[in-house]
């Protein structure tokens, strides 16, 4: 196992002392295989303990570590060293306010999930005495990519819609009300649609693409997006132009809707 | 948040963007052997006089132009935005309205032939 | 400890330097400028064939000039810039569920450039230059 020495350049940010963040410099040694994660928990161990970031599970589920890496969203459990040369630059995942060092405040992030409606809101709604909902493989496979997001904001990070429009609702969240539309359980397109076919909602994305090329998960957002925009002007044609046409593909009504809470 | 009616400027904007990626690099390529001076035989006025008077040759034209334009006008629009100009109203209204301009000038024209 | 998040501004006018695929997404949007200026170039060709046969051939013998003809290339890679990013663009948006699995995204992608290669060259054959 040999030895490598890092210099790490880390933004710091001390919301009781700091108007402003400045970076600061580490020289911390490491084994070659190691990721930036674990570089950073040297630094916090031996060198300086006040550094302050997040992470968890150190094998890219959990979603905690993500930050800037050399100005590329990254999970930093998922940064290996052996990709990177000279100085290594870490900072605070792009798009949301820096909480203190590289914590960032997500919680507009989090505001934003539960404005999409989250859960089933079933089809037919039944007493559990009448057994489960049953779910081919074929109907799994519609939405299982989509359900594989591990919430943890690289996607806002690198979609530059959402760092210039900040009321953009985003790939993960968005991706997520796709995620229960294609679920066969799920009743609650038209719903989730008063949010997704706003112009917060998929309207303001371009297609960079840049969500998808950066999620760890392999979620593909922009592809969630891109069929949410079709959808929702098939909707449009059919709200508007057809007579008398209802774009709902569910049948529950509000009532029951509002039953699950 | 009421529902948007981007869908009006964006389904057109798709229909279009489909008819530049598939019909357009052809197109480009006759007129740059054109400019080359080696304007192929289709592009003599007699052949091209004969298609854009038949009925087909006259919706594929406009068909191809306006929705052309239109996704043109679209895409500019957003990056209008994209480069920092917030107007986006302004944008869309002027960029929309050539697009339309430039598609009722070539039926006009398209009806003279 | 009191909560003073720092709120760090994206630049709106240069937020694209920051990473390649920003520039990328740049220039497939920028082919619009010279995608839609060639369209001006085809109204007004059609002006001049409507207007006839010694109108139409000044516009054949106008579009020679250099200028035009640095344009035409220009818009010759705008155009195949455009429809490359499009195609691969196309299996996101419509995937196509046979069972459990899902035909190939480069499948979609390449049955749609196969579809552009012979739909040109049809083109290309009827306006005689085969």
């Amino acid at each position: 196992m040999k030895e490598r020495t890092v210099q790490l350049e880390v933004l710091r940010y001390n919301p009781d002392t700091d108007t402003e963040a400045h970076f600061q410099r580490y020289e911390v040694v490491c084994q070659e295989e190691w990721v930036v994660l674990d570089a950073l928990n040297k630094v916090k161990a031996d060198i300086d303990p006040t550094l302050n970031y997040r992470w968890s599970c150190h094998m890219a589920v959990c979603g905690s570590c993500g930050m800037m890496i050399n100005g590329e969203p990254k999970l930093s459990c998922h940064a290996f060293l052996r990709d990177y040369e000279g100085v290594i630059r870490v900072e605070p995942l792009a798009h949301f306010p820096v909480e203190r060092d590289l914590v960032t405040a997500p919680d507009d992030f989090m505001e934003k999930l539960k404005r999409v409606k989250p859960y089933i809101i079933p089809k037919e709604k039944k007493p559990i005495s009448e057994g489960e909902y049953k779910q081919t493989p074929a109907q799994l496979m519609k939405f299982r990519q989509y359900s594989m997001c591990i919430n943890c904001m690289l996607c806002y990070a690198a979609c530059p819609q959402y760092g210039l429009t900040p009321s953009f609702i985003g790939p993960a969240a968005l991706t997520l009300a796709h995620r229960y539309n294609q679920d066969s359980r799920d009743g609650g397109r038209a719903e989730r649609q008063e949010v997704v076919a706003t112009h917060e909602g998929v309207w303001e994305c371009t297609f960079v693409g840049a969500c998808s090329e950066v999620c760890p998960a392999h979620v593909d957002p922009a592809s969630a997006l891109q069929q949410m925009k079709i959808t929702s002007s098939l909707d449009w044609i059919v709200e508007h132009l057809i007579p008398g046409g209802k774009s709902a593909r569910d049948t529950v009504s509000r009532e029951d809707a509002g039953d699950i809470s | 948040m009421a529902k948007s009616h981007k869908p009006v400027v964006w389904f057109p904007f798709a229909a279009g963007g489909t008819v530049i990626a598939f019909c357009m690099p052809v197109i480009v390529l006759l007129t740059l052997l054109a400019a080359l001076g080696h304007a192929p035989a289709g592009l003599d006025y007699q052949n091209m006089h004969v298609f854009a008077r038949s009925g087909l040759g006259k919706l594929i034209i406009f068909g191809v132009v306006a929705l052309s334009l239109w996704s043109s006008a679209h895409r500019l629009r957003c990056t209008c935005y994209d480069f920092g100009l917030r107007a986006d109203t302004l944008a869309a209204t002027v960029l929309y309205a050539a697009a339309i301009f430039g598609s009722i000038a070539s039926a006009v024209f398209l009806a003279r032939i | 400890m009191s909560r003073k998040p720092l709120v760090r501004e994206c630049p709106p006018t240069t937020w694209y330097f920051r990473q390649p695929r920003y520039m990328r997404y740049m220039s497939r949007e920028i082919t619009s400028i010279f995608v839609g200026a060639y369209c001006v170039l085809l109204v007004v060709g059609l002006q001049r064939l409507a207007d006839g046969p010694t109108a139409w051939e000044g516009f054949l013998l106008a579009l020679q000039s250099p200028a035009s003809i640095v344009f035409q290339i220009l818009a010759l890679v705008a155009a195949v810039y455009h429809a490359a990013t499009w195609f691969n663009a196309t299996q996101k948006a419509m995937p196509i569920q046979i069972g459990e699995g899902f035909v190939p995204g480069n499948l979609i992608s390449g049955a749609h450039y196969a579809a552009w290669a012979v739909l040109s060259l049809i083109v290309l054959i009827l306006a005689g230059v085969f």
